[in-house]
């Protein structure tokens, strides 16, 4: 891509084919980190910032203290990074459209607070008395009956079959039917955000933040003012505290990197049959490598012993690191491969520009929110199994906060339009490592972490405001 | 003389209290150049999103190759073939030139999109209008000039082979060479058959390309003539009055109006 586009006008070439032959070139390795210059330079640093955090503050507190550094702190900062990124990973969807959840930290306690409840009581009805219950029923009913009626039809078939798990008691007895109870009370959370947002046009700002005061009481409503702790549940205490068996790991490894070869060989050799602009063969092979190295030395380095102490072996690759990386596959290539991700680009772009596209506006917007809330009851299980149970405050406090910091210091932009779920990762660490660097100096008041954090999603959105600036002007 | 492949009849439009078209009827016939003329504010753009689809009509009807249509959705005029370029473009700035040429149509295999050959299509359409301007049909929009922008909305509409194409001020932003591009582009489409709908304030571009021009005057068609048994001048004064001699509104309706 050339940045000045008047020498080529003035070149004088009569066949208008020629002024297109950049589009038909093989792409290399030098190509390709031009290309990148030149976003960085139109404004879209991608997960430059976010690399650049995780170096110097990772640089920093290495050189401050020897425990830092250490397998098993690493092990417990993917653990407090994981609720974070999972709920930044759903937020990446709204904040494309220009939108926000301040709810998502809260919809994950009511998730799960309402899962744990299940489980601990064996009867749900009981343990929360007939008011919430009717009215978490009659909640979803609604949910499912405004999905229905914005043709949102997987999604109320989703939240119908939550209302299914309430009804015969199946996720009382079943910690992963309790699991799937959480994420069906998210999509309804959802369903209420994106339609109240897109049918009655308050701004998201607002919605979410109403129902933030109203799902902090429905958390206390579901677990009755106790703690419900999560140790006693093996699938839910495995989320932040237990690790894939190494071979699983190596297992994982394979199918990522063999999956993405696959596609990123056949996509370019596809590419280069119709006639438009590939990746050489090289280039692709690097980006495999680099994949396969990389991940490669990450589950070698996991499978190590990391138990500081004598007794059982801490070895394997985090649940906590896993599941969030999951979760990024997927929706990356929902955003980047699928017309759905490619219309919600647009809308965060220019809705006018989408809806007179004939796209269904609403519709995608309904269907982010929902994702939205759906990850955020994800992040909510591992944040309940994190702290230790589900418990009043669950999700609330800073919760919320870190995820957006998160995705912003990955960059995703608050502006809307621009945003990748990598993005949501990366960042989510470089958050995870300010209180838990914090924390392993005795000498610092823990006052400190907020102050800091404060500062740091402050440069994390002036590098957003900026790099919007120059995409405008350039 | 052929049958208009488009046409509207008795179209009124308010926004709230401001009544803005009155009784409009309105043809557009195959391959012929339509000159939609008009002040500033005299309603041009509002009728061209009332048959979009973007607005919906107070009353009136419009009719597709002599049937009767409702236009509820943009996605109803573009499987009639109709394609419009707006005044304000409406291009998604974070996209690139392809994504927004196939947006809301994107080719796709199952559920997954096929870019390499979106790619090689919006190519093929820049090269068929002869565009020397941009170099890479994976540009992001944002980084275009305002002629860029022109052409890729222009382009857009001819990739998907409409049989009527509405282009609302296609020349304002451009520059000389670009605008004899264009011109040569509305006759060129109006040859290959299709019926053409070009509004312009510029009476130049007007009188050289168009076969047909009709009047808007504060929301009311004053009057539509062929090129041919007009000039410049009957033209100027259509606008800017609503009556030209004999032509136009009646002296209490143009009065009324203003
Ligand atoms: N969405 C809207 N709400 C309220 N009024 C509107 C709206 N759209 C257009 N109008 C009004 O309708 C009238 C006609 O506007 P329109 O844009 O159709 O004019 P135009 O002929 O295209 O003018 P121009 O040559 O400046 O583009 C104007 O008075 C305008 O203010
Ligand atoms: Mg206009």
């Amino acid at each position: 891509m050339t940045t000045d586009t008047s020498d080529l006008a003035d070149s004088g070439t009569d066949d208008p084919r020629a002024s297109f032959r950049i589009d038909t070139l093989p792409r290399g390795l030098r190509t390709s980190v031009q290309d990148w210059a030149v976003r960085v330079r139109r404004g879209d640093p991608g997960g430059l910032p976010a690399i650049l955090g995780l170096l110097v503050i990772g640089v920093l507190f290495s050189a401050t203290t020897p425990l830092f550094l250490t397998a098993n702190n690493i092990g417990n900062l993917l653990s407090q990074a994981s609720f974070i990124a999972l709920i930044a990973l759903g937020l990446t969807f709204v904040l494309i459209l220009g939108d926000i959840d301040l709810s998502a930290g809260v919809t994950g306690g009511v998730a799960a607070g309402f899962a744990a409840q299940s489980l601990r009581s064996g009867d749900l009805h009981a343990a929360v008395g007939s008011g919430v219950y009717v009215a978490l029923l009659l909640g979803m009913l609604l949910a499912a009956g405004l999905a229905l009626w914005k043709k949102l039809y997987v999604v109320a078939g989703l939240v119908l079959a939550g209302v299914g798990l309430l009804l015969t008691g199946a996720s009382e007895t079943h910690v992963w039917l309790a699991f799937a109870l959480a994420v069906c009370i998210g999509i309804a959370i959802g369903v209420f955000n994106g339609v109240l947002v897109t049918s009655l046009g308050i701004p998201s700002f607002i919605v979410t933040l109403a129902l933030f005061l109203t799902w902090e009481g429905v958390t206390l409503d579901a677990v009755k003012s106790t703690s419900i702790g999560t140790s006693r549940y093996e699938a839910w205490f495995a989320m932040t505290h237990r690790n894939m068996s190494p071979a699983l790991g190596w297992v994982s490894l394979a199918v990522l990197v063999g999956g993405y070869a696959a596609t990123a060989f056949l996509r370019q050799r596809q590419r280069a049959r119709a006639g438009v602009s590939f990746d050489r063969l090289a280039l692709t092979s690097l980006r495999v490598a680099v994949l396969a190295v990389g991940g490669g030395l990450a589950v070698w380095w996991f499978n190590q012993n990391r138990n500081p102490n004598p007794g059982p072996a801490i070895k394997g690759v985090p649940w906590a690191a896993s599941v969030p990386i999951a979760f990024m596959v997927v929706f990356a290539i929902v955003l980047t491969r699928t017309s759905w991700g490619r219309h919600l680009y647009s809308i965060g772009g220019s809705k006018e520009a989408a809806s007179r596209s004939g796209i269904a506006v609403n519709r995608v917007r309904i269907g982010a929110f929902v994702i939205c809330s759906g990850m955020a009851a994800v992040g909510g299980l591992f944040l309940a199994d994190f702290s230790g149970g589900a418990q009043p405050a669950l999700g609330q406090g800073n919760t919320l906060l870190y995820a957006v910091a998160a995705a912003v210091i990955g960059g995703t932009s608050l502006f809307g339009g621009r945003g990748r779920p990598r993005d949501a990762l990366l960042g989510a660490i470089v958050i995870a490592m300010i209180p838990n660097g914090i924390q392993l100096h005795p000498g610092l008041p823990i006052s400190v972490v907020q102050e800091i954090t404060g500062l740091v999603l402050l440069i994390a959105a002036s590098v957003d405001a900026i790099s919007r600036r120059r995409a405008r002007s350039g | 003389m052929t049958d208009p492949i488009l046409r509207v009849e008795g179209l009124n439009k308010s926004f709230g209290a401001v009544h803005v078209l009155h009784d409009v009827d309105f043809a557009v016939y195959p391959g012929e150049v339509t000159a939609l003329v008009g002040d500033n504010g005299a309603g041009k753009s509002t009728l061209v999103k009332c048959i979009a689809g973007i607005n919906t009509l107070d009353t009136g009807q419009i009719y597709w190759q002599g049937e009767p249509v409702t236009i509820a959705s943009p996605s109803v005029a573009s499987a009639l073939g109709i394609e419009f370029v707006y005044q304000d473009l409406a291009l998604a700035d974070n996209l690139d030139i392809t994504q927004n040429m196939f947006l809301g149509r994107e080719i796709r295999r199952g559920p997954f999109l096929r870019d390499a050959e979106m790619e090689t299509k919006a190519r093929e359409s820049l090269i068929s209008l002869a565009v020397r301007t941009i170099n890479s049909v994976r540009q992001p929009v944002a980084s275009l000039s305002g002629g860029q922008r022109q052409t890729v909305a222009i382009a857009r509409a001819v990739l998907w082979n409409g049989k009527v194409v509405f282009l609302d001020e296609p020349t304002a932003a451009l520059g000389v060479a670009q605008t004899r591009q264009v011109l040569n582009l509305v006759r060129r489409l109006a040859d290959t058959g299709i019926g053409v709908v070009l509004i312009s304030h510029n009476m130049n571009d007007v009188m050289e390309v168009a076969d047909r021009i009709d009047a808007l005057y504060l929301g009311r068609v004053a009057a539509e003539v062929l090129k041919k048994d007009t000039s410049t001048s009957q033209v100027v004064e259509l606008i800017t009055s609503g009556r030209s001699g004999s032509l136009g509104l009646s002296a209490t309706t143009a009065a009324q109006s203003a």
